[in-house]
């Protein structure tokens, strides 16, 4: 009896560690197919989409995961055939150098113009009152307004 | 004066990136596979199953390699243009996503400009060449390296400004 219940644990174990296993690769086959883009409703990903073409990749995908292909190598394969655009991240190289410092480059002229504005009002500000008009202000500003 | 300048240039630079933008098709990918060998493989012909269609055979002269289905309403457009190159150029089809029955049939009703077509059943071959919008047709020059993809039906003036001028050598 007591080797029974011992068996019966150990292959309760065993089909635990077997279905583990398999969610362990669905939830890396989702996730893949949220990365990769069908080409051809483009703005929907191969999980998303209904197209024939999705149904390949994601049958291609389901299989290189099974030949023990990582993500990245999964990602490489795809874009071996059908281009950077399959994936939603672009690589970064030198031909998508603008795409990805096209926005700091931006940032930084806008920093620049704002400075540059904010030093000038600065200038102004100090630079147009003569002291007479300064004692003025002073009065003003302490009088409050009428 | 010089910033009125400044930003009639920069108008002018975003007008020229938007419309350059605009022009370009965005269905329209181009392929990584430009500039490398065809793929390598081996499926069933269309006309019998007990024959093998070779992508290592695509060599020796300049080819086009056309991807075709009879479901596929666009591929008629093409039809007769790829009947007529049929004799001045190495043509093969790769049946993409069909049955065999349909695919005979409508070679048997249109006609067939193909020397041979590849019949891939479940779009395997499909994926090796990056194909993702039928029809499509590439241009392999005499050493089976891909020079060209055209994406969608082909017709004269692309024949004439893509593929002659590149088999002429006027066009890399």
């Amino acid at each position: 009896m007591k080797r029974v219940v011992a068996w019966g644990y150990c292959l309760l174990f065993a089909g635990g560690v077997c279905l583990a296993a398999e969610t362990v690769e669905d939830e890396r086959y989702r996730e893949l197919l949220y990365e990769l883009r069908c080409l051809v409703c483009q703005n929907q990903s191969l999980a998303d989409s209904d197209a024939e073409l999705a149904g390949d990749l994601r049958k291609r995908v389901r299989d290189l995961i099974d030949q023990g292909m990582s993500d990245e190598e999964i990602i490489a394969h795809l874009q071996a055939r059908y281009g950077d655009f399959v994936s939603y991240r672009p690589p970064l190289a030198w031909r998508t150098a603008a795409l990805w410092g096209g926005p700091f480059v931006l940032l930084a002229i806008a920093a620049w113009l704002l400075l540059r504005r904010i030093r000038r009002g600065h200038a102004r500000a100090s630079a147009s009152l003569s002291d007479v008009e300064r004692e003025r202000l002073k009065e003003v500003l302490k009088r409050g307004p009428d | 004066m010089i910033r009125g300048w400044l930003a009639v240039a920069v108008f002018v630079v975003l007008v020229a990136v938007l419309a350059f933008g605009l022009t370009r098709d965005p269905s329209r990918v181009s392929s990584p596979l430009i500039g490398l060998p065809v793929p390598a493989f081996k499926a069933e012909r269309v006309a019998s199953a007990a024959e093998s269609f070779d992508s290592a055979a695509l060599r020796g002269e300049w080819t086009l390699l056309n991807v075709w289905a009879s479901w596929c309403t666009t591929c008629l457009e093409e039809h007769e243009l790829l009947m007529r190159l049929s004799q001045q150029l190495a043509l093969y089809g790769i049946n993409h996503r069909d049955t065999r029955d349909e695919a005979q049939n409508w070679l048997q009703v249109y006609g067939n400009p193909y020397r041979a077509s590849a019949f891939d059943e479940h779009g395997e071959v499909g994926i090796e060449l990056g194909v993702y919008k039928v029809p499509e047709t590439f241009l392999l020059d005499p050493d089976g390296v891909i020079r060209y993809k055209h994406i969608g039906a082909l017709d004269e003036e692309a024949y004439q400004q893509q593929i002659l001028t590149r088999i002429r050598g006027e066009k890399s």
